[in-house]
C-alpha cells in the first residue's frame, strides 16, 4: 500500500482514482504519487495547472524547445481523447497521461503492444512537430522545429536552418515515397513516413 | 576484390615470389652472418636471442699488423645494419601475409584473419627452428610500447561516445566484476585441481594461481577487434564486448601486480585487500585523468595550427603516446589513459584541423593498428613454437575448461543483475555472444612472459596453458561465431549512414527528454548531460577550438560536415551525375518547395504549357550561368594553399557535369529535361564548407561585381532569361529560391530588399550565392554526441 506524504495538500485523491489512473496510464501506484506531488509542487496546491507554471521552473530556461515541450501538456491530441485544439490548464489525469508517452515499456509484455506504445509515443513526437494539426508536417513546420533547435545558440541565419530542413525533408521525402517526377509536390511528412524515419527513437526518461 | 581470374593468379603468384623472398631474406638473416661482432641489440627483441655469436673470424684492425690490401670498392657489413633491416623484414612479411589473405577469397571468408597469422607465425617458427636458429619471441617490452599503443589509440579516438556512455554501467559490471568473477573462479578451482592432482602439480600454491587467473580471464582487446570487426555485429553488443576488453586492463593490472609482489612472500592480508581495492581506484581513475590532461594539452595545441596544417597528426600521435608512457611510469593502467586521452582531444582536434589531417589522422591510425595486429598474431605464432614449453594435460585442461565455465557463469550471472537496471535489456542471443566473445589473446601472453621465472618455476607451464587458451578461443572461437551469428539471427550492423534526419531528431529528442525530466523534477541522465553539455560549450570549447568554429552549434557542424562528405564523393565517384548517398536522383528540391500562390503582380495570362517550358529554359540557363560563375570563383578564392586540390575536382567535375548534359539534352533546349536533381545538392556541397579552412571570407564581398559582368555576355540564353524575368515577374525566382539552397549571409544580408527589388537585380542577387558564410553567427550548441 502506499503512504502518500501529501499533509499538506487540500484534496487526497484517493486510492480508488489512482488506481484507475493507474490502468489508464500504466504506471505504478508510487510513481503516481510521485508524479502527483510533483503536479501539486507546481500548480500551487491548485487543481489545475496553467502554462505560466511551467514556465516557472528554473532548469527549463535554457532548454531551446521549451515552448513546444510546454505546448505540449496542453495540446488536446496528447490526451488520448478525441479533443482537438491546445487548452488552457489542464489537471492532473492530462498531466499523467502526457507523462506515460515517457514511461520505460514493461518487461513482459508482447509484441503487438509494444509495437503500439512506440507507436503511440512517436504520435507524440509527430504533434509536436505538426502544430497546426493537418497530420502532415508541412517544410514550413520542419524549417520551425530546426530553427528552435537552434535558437537558443544565438542569432542563426534562417538560411542555414532552412537549408538544414531543406535537406532533411528531402531525405525523409527519398525514404519514404521514393522517385518522384519533377512535376510532383511532396505534401509533408506524413505520420506513417514519420514512422518509417525515426526507426531508431527510445523515448524513455 | 579482385575476381579476374587471369590476374588473379598473376598476383597471387607474385605476392607469393615476394613473400618466398622475404622469408628467405629473414631466415638467412639470423643466421650468423660474417662481420663485426657488434654489440647485440640491448633486449629488444629479435636480436635478443641470438645472443653473441662468434663471428667466424677477426674483425679488421684487431690486429696490430697490417697490410696494404687494394681499395674494397664492394663490401659486405651486415651487422650494421641488422636490426633495423630484421624489423623492417618483419613488417614486410605482415604486410605481404595480409596482402595475401584477401587474394585467396574463400579462405579469408571462412577463417579469420588473426586465426591465418598465427599459423603464419607457426610455419615461420618451424622454419627458423628447422634452420637451427632460435625464433624470435615476442618480447613483452616490444609489445606494451610499440604493439600494443597503436591498437589502442585506433579503438580509442575512433570510439562512438554516445554508445558508451549510454552503456557505461553495463560496461563496467562486466569489465569489472566479471573480471574479479573469472580471475578468482578460475584460480581457485585451479588451485584445488593442483592439490588433488598430487605430485606434479602441488607446488603450485594458492597465490600463483590466483596470479594466473587474473592474467588469463582478461578479454583481450585486439583479438576481439580481429575478430568482431570481420562480423558486423551490431552495434550494442559490439560495444559492450570491446569496451569490456578496454577497461578490464584496470582491473588486471592491479590484480597481475598484488598476486605478483605477494606471492613470494606466500600470504596476503586484509589490509592489502583493502589496499588493492584503493590502487585499483587510482590506477584506473589515474589512467584516465592523465589521459584527460594529454588530451586537453592536445586539443589546445590544435587550436593554433592553422599555419602548419602539415603537422597536426603528429600532435595527436605524440600526445598519446606520451598519455600512454606517462600512465605507464606509475603504473598506471596506460590503455585507459590512451582511450581517455583520444576520446577527449577528438571532438576539439577535429574541430580544428584541416580535413586532410583528419584524412591523415585516420588512415595512419588504422594501417598502424593493422600492421601491429598483424605482427602480434605471427609473433605469437612464432612464440609457440620458441617458447620453453611444460606440458601438463590435467593443467591445460583444466585451464581451458575452467576459463569457459567461469566466462558462461559470470555473463549469465551479471546479466541477470544488470538488466534490472537496463531499460533496452539484454536477451539471451545477447548473453552468448558477449559469453561466446570474451577471446583472450597477446597481453595475457605477454603478462605471462614477464614473469620471473625464479619466482615462478611454473612460468612454463603457465605459458603453455595460455598459449593453449588462446588458441582455443581464437581458432574455436574466432572461427566458429560468425556462422553462429548467422545461425542465431543475431541482430547485425545498420549500415546506414548517419542521416541528418536523425541528428536533428536526436538533438530534439535529447532536449525533450531533459525537459520533461525537469518537469519531473528528477535529476536523471539527460539533465547531467545537459548540464556537462552546456558547461563545455560554455567555458571548454571557447578555449580550446580555435576561432570561430568554437561557436557552431553541432546541428550546423554535422550539416556541413555531411554536405562536405557527399560532395567528395561525389567528385571522388567520378563527377558522375549520381549521387552516392542515401538521396535517390529524383526527388528534388522542387518536390518539397511549397509552390507559392503567384503573388500581387499584373502578369500576362500565360498557358500553361508556355509557362513550363519558360520554367524549364530558366531552370537549365540559370544553372549553367551558375557553373560558369563559379569557375570564376575558383580565381577569387584565396583558399587554403593546401586545400587547392578540392578546388580541382569541382571544376573537373562540373566539366564532365556540363558535357553529360549537353550529350543528352541534344541542344533541344525546349525539350530540355529537368535539371539533374544533384544539382541543389551540388550546389549545398559546394557552398557549404567552412570558412577557416577555406579562407573564403574576401568572396563575399567580390561577388557581386563578378556576378553582374557574367551573366549577361554568356549567351543570348541568359538575356532572353533576363527578359523572361521582366515579364514573368516573381514566379520564377520562387522556384529558384527553391533551388538553391543557400547558406546564410550573403543573401541573408540582401533579404531585407526582397520585396522591392526589382526582377533583373534580384536575378543577380539570386546568382550570387555561393560562398560559405563568412561570419559566423554568435551560436553555442552541445556537441556531445
Amino acid at each position: 500500500m502506499i503512504t502518500i506524504v501529501m499533509g499538506s495538500f487540500q484534496s487526497l485523491p484517493d486510492d480508488h482514482q489512482y488506481r484507475t489512473l493507474s490502468q489508464k496510464t500504466g504506471f505504478s501506484l508510487e510513481q503516481i504519487a510521485i508524479l502527483h506531488n510533483r503536479f501539486k509542487q507546481l500548480s500551487q496546491n491548485e487543481e489545475t495547472l496553467r502554462r505560466d507554471d511551467l514556465k516557472t521552473i528554473q532548469d527549463l530556461e535554457s532548454n531551446p524547445i521549451r515552448s513546444q515541450i510546454i505546448e505540449a501538456f496542453f495540446d488536446s491530441r496528447n490526451f488520448q481523447k478525441e479533443g482537438v485544439g491546445s487548452v488552457e490548464e489542464i489537471g492532473f489525469e492530462e498531466f499523467l497521461t502526457v507523462m506515460s508517452y515517457f514511461r520505460a515499456p514493461p518487461q513482459h509484455i508482447t509484441e503487438e503492444q509494444r509495437e503500439e506504445m512506440r507507436r503511440a509515443k512517436l504520435r507524440f513526437l509527430f504533434n509536436m512537430h505538426d502544430t497546426d494539426n493537418d497530420g502532415t508536417i508541412t517544410l514550413e513546420e520542419y524549417r520551425h522545429v530546426v530553427e528552435e533547435l537552434l535558437s537558443r545558440s544565438g542569432a542563426l541565419g534562417r538560411e542555414t536552418a532552412k537549408g538544414i530542413a531543406d535537406a532533411a525533408m528531402l531525405e525523409v521525402a527519398s525514404i519514404s515515397v521514393g522517385p518522384m517526377a519533377p512535376d510532383e509536390f511532396y505534401e509533408g511528412i506524413t505520420f506513417e513516413h514519420f514512422l518509417k524515419v525515426c526507426k531508431f527513437v527510445h523515448l524513455y526518461a | 576484390r579482385d575476381w579476374r581470374t587471369g590476374c588473379f593468379d598473376e598476383e597471387c603468384f607474385g605476392v607469393l615470389k615476394m613473400f618466398i623472398l622475404v622469408l628467405g631474406l629473414l631466415v638467412g638473416s639470423l643466421m650468423p652472418l660474417g662481420g663485426a661482432a657488434s654489440s647485440p641489440d640491448t633486449g629488444t627483441g629479435h636480436g635478443g636471442s641470438h645472443g653473441n655469436k662468434d663471428p667466424g673470424y677477426a674483425k679488421n684492425g684487431n690486429g696490430t699488423t697490417y697490410s696494404k690490401k687494394p681499395f674494397p670498392v664492394l663490401s659486405f657489413d651486415y651487422e650494421h645494419v641488422r636490426l633495423p633491416f630484421e624489423i623492417s623484414l618483419w613488417v614486410l612479411l605482415a604486410s605481404l601475409m595480409k596482402l595475401g589473405f584477401h587474394l585467396i577469397p574463400r579462405v579469408s571468408s571462412i577463417v579469420p584473419e588473426s586465426c591465418l597469422l598465427i599459423v603464419v607465425g607457426l610455419l615461420v617458427g618451424g622454419l627458423i627452428k628447422l634452420v637451427g636458429e632460435d625464433p624470435p619471441v615476442l618480447e613483452s617490452k616490444i609489445f606494451f610500447f610499440y604493439l600494443l599503443p597503436p591498437i589502442i589509440l585506433d579503438a580509442g579516438y575512433f570510439m562512438p561516445i554516445r554508445q558508451f556512455t549510454e552503456n557505461l554501467g553495463t560496461i563496467l559490471m562486466f569489465a569489472v566484476v566479471g573480471t574479479l568473477w573469472n580471475s578468482f573462479f578460475v584460480g581457485g578451482l585451479l588451485y584445488g585441481v593442483c592439490q588433488l592432482e598430487g605430485h606434479k602439480l602441488a607446488y603450485v600454491d594458492l597465490l600463483s594461481c590466483l596470479l594466473f587467473g587474473s592474467i588469463i580471464s582478461a578479454v583481450d582487446p585486439v583479438a576481439v577487434l580481429a575478430v568482431f570487426e570481420e562480423i558486423h555485429i551490431n552495434e550494442l553488443l559490439h560495444i559492450l564486448v570491446f569496451g569490456e576488453s578496454l577497461l578490464n586492463d584496470a582491473v588486471t593490472v592491479v590484480l597481475y601486480h598484488l598476486f605478483e609482489e605477494y606471492s613470494s612472500v606466500g600470504l596476503i592480508t586484509v589490509t592489502d585487500v583493502f589496499l588493492g581495492i584503493v590502487c585499483f581506484l587510482v590506477v584506473s581513475l589515474g589512467g584516465i585523468v592523465v589521459g584527460a590532461i594529454y588530451g586537453i594539452l592536445a586539443a589546445f595545441t590544435s587550436r593554433f595550427t592553422s599555419h602548419t596544417r602539415v603537422i597536426e597528426p603528429l600532435f595527436v600521435f605524440v600526445y598519446s603516446y606520451m598519455a600512454y608512457l606517462s600512465a605507464e611510469v606509475f603504473h598506471l593502467s596506460g590503455i585507459m589513459a590512451l582511450i581517455a586521452c583520444g576520446a577527449v582531444m577528438r571532438p576539439y582536434v577535429e574541430a580544428n584541423i584541416s580535413h586532410k589531417s583528419h584524412t591523415t589522422i585516420k588512415y595512419f591510425l588504422k594501417m598502424w593498428s593493422s600492421v601491429s595486429d598483424t605482427l602480434i598474431f605471427i609473433f605469437l605464432g612464432v612464440s609457440t613454437v620458441a617458447g620453453p614449453h611444460q606440458w601438463n594435460w590435467t593443467f591445460v585442461v583444466a585451464t581451458l575448461i575452467f576459463c569457459l565455465v567461469a566466462r558462461v557463469l559470470g555473463v549469465v550471472g551479471l546479466t541477470f543483475v544488470i538488466n534490472k537496471f537496463r531499460i533496452v535489456k539484454l536477451t539471451s542471443k545477447d548473453q552468448f555472444i558477449i559469453a561466446y566473445g570474451g577471446l583472450r589473446g597477446a597481453i595475457a601472453f605477454s603478462l605471462v612472459y614477464l614473469l620471473n621465472p625464479e619466482h615462478f618455476p611454473m612460468r612454463n607451464m603457465f605459458l603453455t596453458a595460455i598459449i593453449t587458451v588462446i588458441f582455443f578461443t581464437v581458432f574455436v572461437q574466432g572461427m566458429t561465431i560468425r556462422p553462429l551469428v548467422d545461425l542465431l539471427a543475431v541482430k547485425k550492423k545498420q549500415e546506414t549512414k548517419r542521416s541528418i534526419n536523425e541528428e536533428i531528431h536526436t538533438q530534439f529528442l535529447d532536449h525533450l527528454l531533459t525537459g520533461i525530466e525537469d518537469i519531473c523534477g528528477h535529476y536523471g541522465h539527460h539533465h547531467w548531460k545537459d548540464k556537462l553539455n552546456r558547461f563545455n560549450k560554455k567555458y571548454v570549447k571557447k578555449c580550446l577550438i580555435a576561432g570561430e568554429r568554437s561557436k557552431e552549434p553541432q546541428l550546423i557542424a554535422f550539416y556541413h560536415k555531411m554536405e562536405m562528405k557527399q560532395a567528395i564523393e561525389l567528385v571522388e565517384s567520378g563527377g558522375g551525375s549520381k549521387l552516392p548517398s542515401a538521396l535517390p536522383s529524383t526527388v528534388s528540391m522542387q518536390n518539397i518547395q511549397p509552390k507559392k500562390p503567384s503573388q500581387d503582380r499584373a502578369l500576362p495570362q500565360l498557358s500553361k504549357a508556355r509557362e513550363e517550358e519558360i520554367r524549364k529554359i530558366l531552370r537549365t540557363n540559370l544553372q549553367r550561368t551558375r557553373q560558369r560563375l563559379r569557375s570564376y570563383n575558383r580565381h577569387t578564392l584565396i583558399a587554403d594553399p593546401y586545400e587547392d586540390g578540392w578546388n580541382e575536382m569541382l571544376i573537373k567535375r562540373k566539366k564532365m557535369k556540363e558535357l553529360e548534359k549537353k550529350i543528352s539534352q541534344m541542344n533541344n533546349y525546349l525539350t530540355v529535361p529537368a535539371p539533374p536533381p544533384d544539382s541543389p545538392t551540388i550546389a549545398r556541397a559546394r557552398l557549404a564548407s567552412d570558412p577557416q579552412a577555406w579562407g573564403l571570407k574576401s568572396v563575399t564581398e567580390s561577388i557581386p561585381t563578378i556576378k553582374v559582368d557574367l551573366a549577361s555576355p554568356q549567351s543570348p540564353e541568359s538575356v532572353n532569361v533576363v527578359d523572361e524575368f521582366s515579364k514573368k515577374g516573381s514566379q520564377p525566382k520562387e522556384e529558384e529560391g527553391g533551388l538553391t539552397m543557400k547558406v546564410p549571409s550573403p543573401a541573408k544580408q540582401r533579404k531585407d530588399k526582397t520585396p522591392d527589388e526589382e526582377p533583373q537585380q534580384r536575378l543577380m542577387r539570386c546568382l550570387s550565392d555561393p560562398g560559405p558564410a563568412a561570419e559566423e553567427e554568435d551560436e553555442d550548441e552541445p556537441f556531445l554526441p
